[in-house]
């Protein structure tokens, strides 16, 4: 086979019109001939079928069965999700999750837009404010957990000994119901707002300057030009953060994980204390790994990839609408 | 550049209205490192607090007022976390799982990418939107079948349990094909099928070649998320000996409670490599990554 039939499909998708293609309906069409291009693509449509697609299917049959993997399996019917919707656990996991998530992305995302207007508007040290809030996102969210319960600590971090030092009274910071959610959003506010300050620059980088030159010659002052040019012409940038976020943020785990233990079978307080960092996922992963209720734990990731849908989706309509 | 020229010319000017604008912006550039310095040293103030407390004894955070220096205990202390939990061997396994990854990613997803971008084949609009679809799906529905298949194939404990499924991933074909579009022109393209180059000769000879500072950045990208994986590899290495780095210096969290001194100096040593490598590249990396998000 000459190499010229083996790249007969070869730029027909980029420089010819759309006119040109029904040409590529009749014989040449043969998808064998593009065997090298599907080739190149199968090793990921292999792998996701087996690790993806399949998963999928099963964790659907899963959610209505009864297994802790070792036992024979039993058909469940919808018992698992009625247990799930009077869950008073889950019911919990979800409040945290959610309460967490605003507490972290609304404040965070303000900043980080703050921090990125800084950024546009000095001239030096760009490089290293870049790399420093570059910095926190690329460390590994265990050892972030395990700064931050060493800051925050009731007796030994430096957080309370600050105070104490002030003449303030301490604080329980990982024990109570508001400073335990206090700590996480802290936590994840530190990880992830350099990051989201570096995407916003990037976007205000794209801005050109003579909108900025034609709002100066109308006698816009900072704050209109801000409001009514700055942020409508970083919506896209805007609309990608609050999406990312809602995915991760609603996906916690990792941080409440590390801070408290999750070992839910000799543990009541999985999740802290009140069980107040006890995150959707969290919950998921003791069910599913810690107590081996596959079902149910299967049962539970349909439900929070339901919750975190609707939020992206509701997010992804509200920063959409306010375009005008 | 030019914006920065706008700015200055009206310098040379002693009175009007521009003068007056024109310091206001300079004066207000230069205000603009107050947060800006303050934000750097509230990031930075974990890890200095962190080479603080893995640096001293324990008994040293109970003194009023604290050290807030650092110590000289860091070696005893990295001999306590050494005897703890098997740190290098922990390390080893990180590695190799991350570099396997990255090779892996790098080189089937700009494969993958490159026949996505230049050739039109059939079914492949399908095939991409497919791909951006399972983009979507989150992780947590697949990890209960994808532990049990694990159990199924034997590969529970073992580290192809890591590599394999992370082979390729639809963000980084996404990613890349948004690069080779634009980054190979069609022109050298064109040139290599009249030389009678087929797909996979041109993906060596041309694209390979010319796609490297992407491959660069989706390398560190890649690279970076590997290392600092956590939620499957704390799900399915069981074998306590068989660990990777994150779930190591989890476990030393968890079993050493109140040494804060030995497990800040677990996580020192667990960040150290990443940052150092992040350091290095970091230039690349964020400026790469500051065109990448408008692209």
């Amino acid at each position: 086979m000459s190499s010229a039939s083996l790249d007969r499909g070869f730029r027909r998708s980029r420089s010819r019109p759309p006119a040109a293609k029904p040409a590529a309906t009749g014989p040449r069409r043969n998808p064998l001939r593009y065997w090298p291009q599907y080739v190149a693509v199968s090793p990921f449509f292999l792998l996701f079928a087996v690790f993806g697609l399949f998963p999928l299917g099963f964790s659907a049959w899963l959610a209505f069965h009864r297994w802790d993997g070792i036992s024979p399996v039993t058909f469940a019917g919808f018992d698992q999700f009625r247990f799930l919707a009077a869950d008073a656990t889950f019911r919990k996991a979800v409040v945290n999750t959610v309460i967490i998530w605003v507490m972290a992305t609304v404040p965070m995302l303000v900043m980080s837009l703050g921090i990125a207007s800084m950024l546009n508007a000095v001239r030096r040290f760009k490089t290293f404010y870049q790399v420093v809030l570059f910095l926190p996102s690329v460390t590994s969210v265990v050892a972030i957990a395990i700064f931050f319960k060493a800051i925050f600590n009731n007796q030994v971090g430096i957080v309370n000994q600050v105070l104490t030092g002030l003449g303030l009274p301490a604080v329980e910071w990982l024990s109570g119901y508001w400073t335990i959610k206090i700590v996480l959003a802290v936590l994840m506010t530190w990880q992830w707002v350099g990051y989201n300050a570096i995407l916003y620059y990037a976007g205000l980088q794209a801005i050109s300057s003579e909108v900025y030159e034609a709002a100066k010659l109308d006698g816009a002052g900072a704050l209109r030009t801000f409001v009514s040019i700055t942020v409508p012409l970083l919506r896209p940038v805007i609309l990608f953060t609050v999406v990312i976020s809602t995915i991760g943020g609603l996906q916690t785990f990792a941080e409440p994980q590390v801070l408290f233990g999750s070992n839910a079978s000799i543990n009541p307080n999985s999740g802290g204390p009140g069980q107040a960092g006890l995150t959707m996922v969290l919950y998921f992963y003791q069910q599913a790994f810690n107590n081996n209720n596959f079902g149910y734990g299967a049962a539970i990731a349909y439900a929070v990839f339901a919750v975190v849908a609707v939020f992206a989706l509701i997010n992804w309509r509200l920063t959409a609408r306010s375009e005008r | 550049m030019a914006a920065q020229k706008t700015i200055e010319t009206p310098r040379a000017q002693t009175s009007g209205a521009p003068v007056t604008r024109s310091k206001g912006v300079r004066n207000a550039a230069r205000w603009a490192h107050l947060p800006l310095v303050l934000t750097s040293l509230l990031l930075l103030f974990p890890f200095y607090w962190t080479v603080v407390m893995a640096t001293n004894t324990n008994a040293d955070f109970y003194l009023t007022p604290p050290k807030v220096v650092p110590g000289t205990h860091l070696l005893e202390n990295i001999s306590s976390v050494l005897t703890s939990i098997n740190f290098f061997g922990s390390m080893a396994n990180t590695f190799i799982v991350a570099a396997s990854v990255t090779a892996l990613v790098l080189f089937l997803d700009s494969m993958a990418a490159f026949a996505f971008a230049k050739y039109d084949f059939p079914a492949k609009n399908l095939l991409f939107g497919l791909m951006l679809a399972f983009f979507m799906v989150p992780a947590q529905l697949s990890t209960v079948p994808q532990f049990i298949t694990m159990i199924q194939i034997g590969w529970v404990g073992t580290l192809q349990a890591l590599i394999v499924p992370a082979a390729a991933n639809a963000f980084g074909i996404f990613w890349m094909r948004q690069y080779i579009s634009t980054a190979v022109p069609d022109e050298i393209l064109d040139a290599a099928v009249v030389d009678g180059c087929g797909f996979f000769r041109q993906y060596v000879l041309v694209v390979l070649p010319v796609i490297r500072p992407g491959l660069a950045f989706l390398g560190i990208y890649t690279f970076v998320a590997a290392w600092n994986d956590y939620v499957w590899p704390l799900i399915v290495l069981i074998n306590p000996d068989m660990l990777t780095l994150q779930v190591a210096l989890s476990q030393l969290n968890a079993t050493r409670t109140t040494d804060y001194a030995v497990v800040m100096a677990g996580a020192l040593l667990a960040i150290v490599p990443l940052v150092v490598v992040f350091l290095v590249f970091s230039k690349q990396f964020v400026s790469d990554s500051v065109k990448g998000a408008v692209r």
